[in-house]
């Protein structure tokens, strides 16, 4: 049966959907539940990974050390994952004390045509003997040529695969079945996928990955992450194992898992509510979901109209700024919430 | 060569050295006596040769082995070139303008301390979000008491950031980092860059937060205009987007910058705002040792 790998940021996508306020206790809890379960990675941190806590993005109850620690002394089995994105985080400040704190995989990542900023650090991970993939973030504003010499870039950096995000939930299953199926025949190395649930295709998404030749695919526990939510893990290791694909992961600790994380992770499962639908249509990284209900109900305006002119602006990832001058412009115009 | 003005190399032919190379050549204080590069084909060295300027594909040697030509070196390369050029430039005893986020000499923003950076022999310009956002930051310093922390955000178009500029974005980050809190006195800093590949390109924009004890926004409010109208003495496409408000506890205040459009388009306000505060620097050197030379020929 042919092997698919699960990594598992429940503990840092999710982390998103509570405004990065995961404490200690409940990243202890879930990471024990994962690995009792067999996931290989466990993925934790602030949702925008290392070095993110900052008023651009939120601010993190834990900081990255402690949540790292934490993480490391109830994982036995799954190793230990960590997301990283350059503009963010540096060697010195942040990956250094990450090498020492035992994180096994770094998943270093850029928007999906700026993989050359992550040259310096595949190469020093790679350099340290850790595992190191290159992460091309909201990969549907790139065609499927360019990602793949981005791809091949972080490739010639050292990374040992490449995985592709739908970090604004954009995708339909044809959309990945065809950057898919073009990255696998390009590149050596595996490809993995990362959906969001915007428009209600995220288990579809992975299925359509998992069938174009990934090798990894992205799931959290019901779903927990930004905005919509992610692949939900418990179904995804099902319809995969249904489907003839192993995962090596446990039916039964996996659902355990699941029943931890809906208990002692999240007050509300995610769902698709009408302001994720807006912001799939419109391409919006997940991420900018609790800052624009916020900042759109401060000022007046309607959130969707945020989002649609979000869109417009083509904002990538990091660019939380902006939602403050579009909400400024939209009441300035007068276009009030409706 | 013209007598009255201060004779300038530039190493590094991307996009921030040949964007320097034309500001010098419009300057009234400055010419350009050597541009160096590394490959005589790159499209900088082609536009300066057909600049009329002399170039050289020799990298630091060519400065070295003609250290007559020129008085003032910008250094339009990398962090990592930079700290191994000021050890050869350094007992040269001239001026160097390092535009790299290496750390070697004093920070410089113009708009702050042009004075006491001319007595400096290795000026450094920190960032394009440092020149962005450091006034800003000094300003909110200077209102308030007890700053705990300030963040600052640049975006910048992907077509404006050169190789160089991308493998040094650990030292963008932590060079910038480093002067907000210099320059402002807070507690704690933190920056961050985005590129954005969007076509058209975006103009790059810069926002400062700041947690602080008492905020005093109307102060803030009363005072930005002047501190906009300094910088832009130098950058003059440097323009207030969100003036200082309050928002989610957090001070924001928000700018945008549009070049010159000298080498690259009017997007690449980062280009810009580091090059003309650049070219302050160099210009105040220029008024100052050309005095000194018209001096020491009376004298003769």
């Amino acid at each position: 049966m042919p092997n698919i790998l699960i990594s598992d940021p429940t503990l840092r996508d999710g982390n998103h959907a509570v405004r990065h306020q995961l404490n200690k206790s409940q990243i202890a809890g879930y990471a024990k539940a994962a690995d009792a379960a067999g996931i290989p990675i466990v993925e934790v941190g602030h949702g925008n990974g290392l070095g993110a806590s900052s008023l651009q993005v939120g601010e993190g109850l834990l900081d990255d050390r402690t949540i790292l620690k934490v993480a490391r002394e109830n994982l036995t089995h799954s190793k230990l994952g960590l997301h990283v994105m350059p503009g963010f985080a540096t060697i010195n400040k942040d990956i250094k004390a990450a090498i020492e704190i035992g994180v096994d995989v770094f998943r270093v990542a850029s928007h999906c045509t700026e993989a050359d900023i992550t040259q310096r650090h595949i190469g020093y991970i790679r350099e340290k003997g850790r595992e190191v993939y290159g992460v091309l973030m909201m990969s549907h504003m790139a065609s499927k040529e360019i990602l793949a010499e981005e791809a091949m870039k972080m490739e010639s950096y050292g990374a040992e695969g490449i995985v592709i995000m739908d970090s604004a939930g954009a995708y339909l299953p044809d959309d990945v079945t065809e950057r898919i199926a073009h990255l696998v025949s390009a590149l050596t190395i595996p490809i993995g996928f990362h959906a969001h649930n915007n428009l209600g295709m995220a288990i579809a998404n992975s299925i359509a990955a998992a069938r174009a030749g990934t090798s990894i695919l992205d799931g959290t526990a019901r779903g927990f992450g930004a905005g919509a939510g992610n692949t939900q893990l418990e179904v995804l290791v099902a319809v995969l194992e249904k489907m003839g694909f192993s995962t090596g992961i446990d039916l039964y600790k996996i659902l355990d898992a699941a029943e931890v994380a809906e208990k002692e992770l999240m007050k509300t499962i995610p769902s698709i509510k009408s302001i994720s639908v807006v912001s799939g249509l419109a391409g919006v990284f997940s991420g900018f979901a609790k800052h624009v209900e916020r900042i759109a109900g401060e000022y007046g305006v309607d959130p969707r109209d945020v989002f649609f002119e979000l869109g417009r602006r083509k904002v990538v990832a990091g660019q939380e700024d902006l939602i403050i001058e579009v909400a400024m412009e939209l009441a300035a115009s007068g276009k009030r919430r409706s | 060569m013209n007598a009255n003005k201060l004779k300038v190399a530039i190493i590094g032919s991307g996009n921030i050295g040949t964007d320097l190379l034309i500001k010098t050549l419009r300057s009234t204080f400055l010419e350009c006596a050597l541009f160096i590069g590394r490959n005589l084909g790159s499209p900088g060295m082609t536009k300066a040769g057909s600049l009329g300027v002399r170039t050289s594909d020799l990298g630091i040697e060519a400065i070295l082995r003609d250290p007559g030509c020129w008085d003032l070196v910008f250094d339009a390369t990398s962090a990592r070139d930079h700290r191994y050029h000021w050890s050869l430039l350094e007992n040269l005893k001239k001026i160097v303008i390092d535009m790299t986020p290496a750390r070697v000499g004093e920070m410089c923003i113009p708009a702050i301390n042009l004075d006491t950076c001319r007595q400096s022999k290795n000026v450094n310009m920190v960032t394009c979000g440092g020149q962005a956002s450091i006034p800003l930051a000094h300003l909110i310093g200077k209102v308030h008491e007890e700053v705990e922390y300030i963040e600052v955000v640049s975006s910048i178009a992907s077509r404006s950031a050169g190789p160089a500029t991308r493998i040094s974005i650990d030292e963008y980050v932590e060079t910038t980092e480093e002067g907000i809190k210099l320059f402002s006195g807070c507690a704690r800093s933190k920056a961050i860059l985005i590129l954005n590949p969007a076509q058209p390109c975006i103009n790059m924009q810069t926002t400062v937060f700041a947690k602080v004890k008492d905020p005093d926004v109307d102060k803030l409010r009363s005072l930005i205009g002047e501190t906009v109208k300094r910088i832009q003495i130098y950058v003059p496409g440097y323009q207030l987007l969100v003036p200082p408000t309050l928002e989610n506890n957090r001070i924001v205040i928000m700018v945008k910058v549009e070049g010159l459009g000298d080498y690259l388009p009017r997007y690449a306000g980062n280009l810009d705002i580091i090059n003309c505060a650049a070219i302050a620097i160099a210009e105040q050197y220029a008024k100052e040792h050309l005095t000194q030379l018209h001096a020491e020929t009376r004298l003769k």
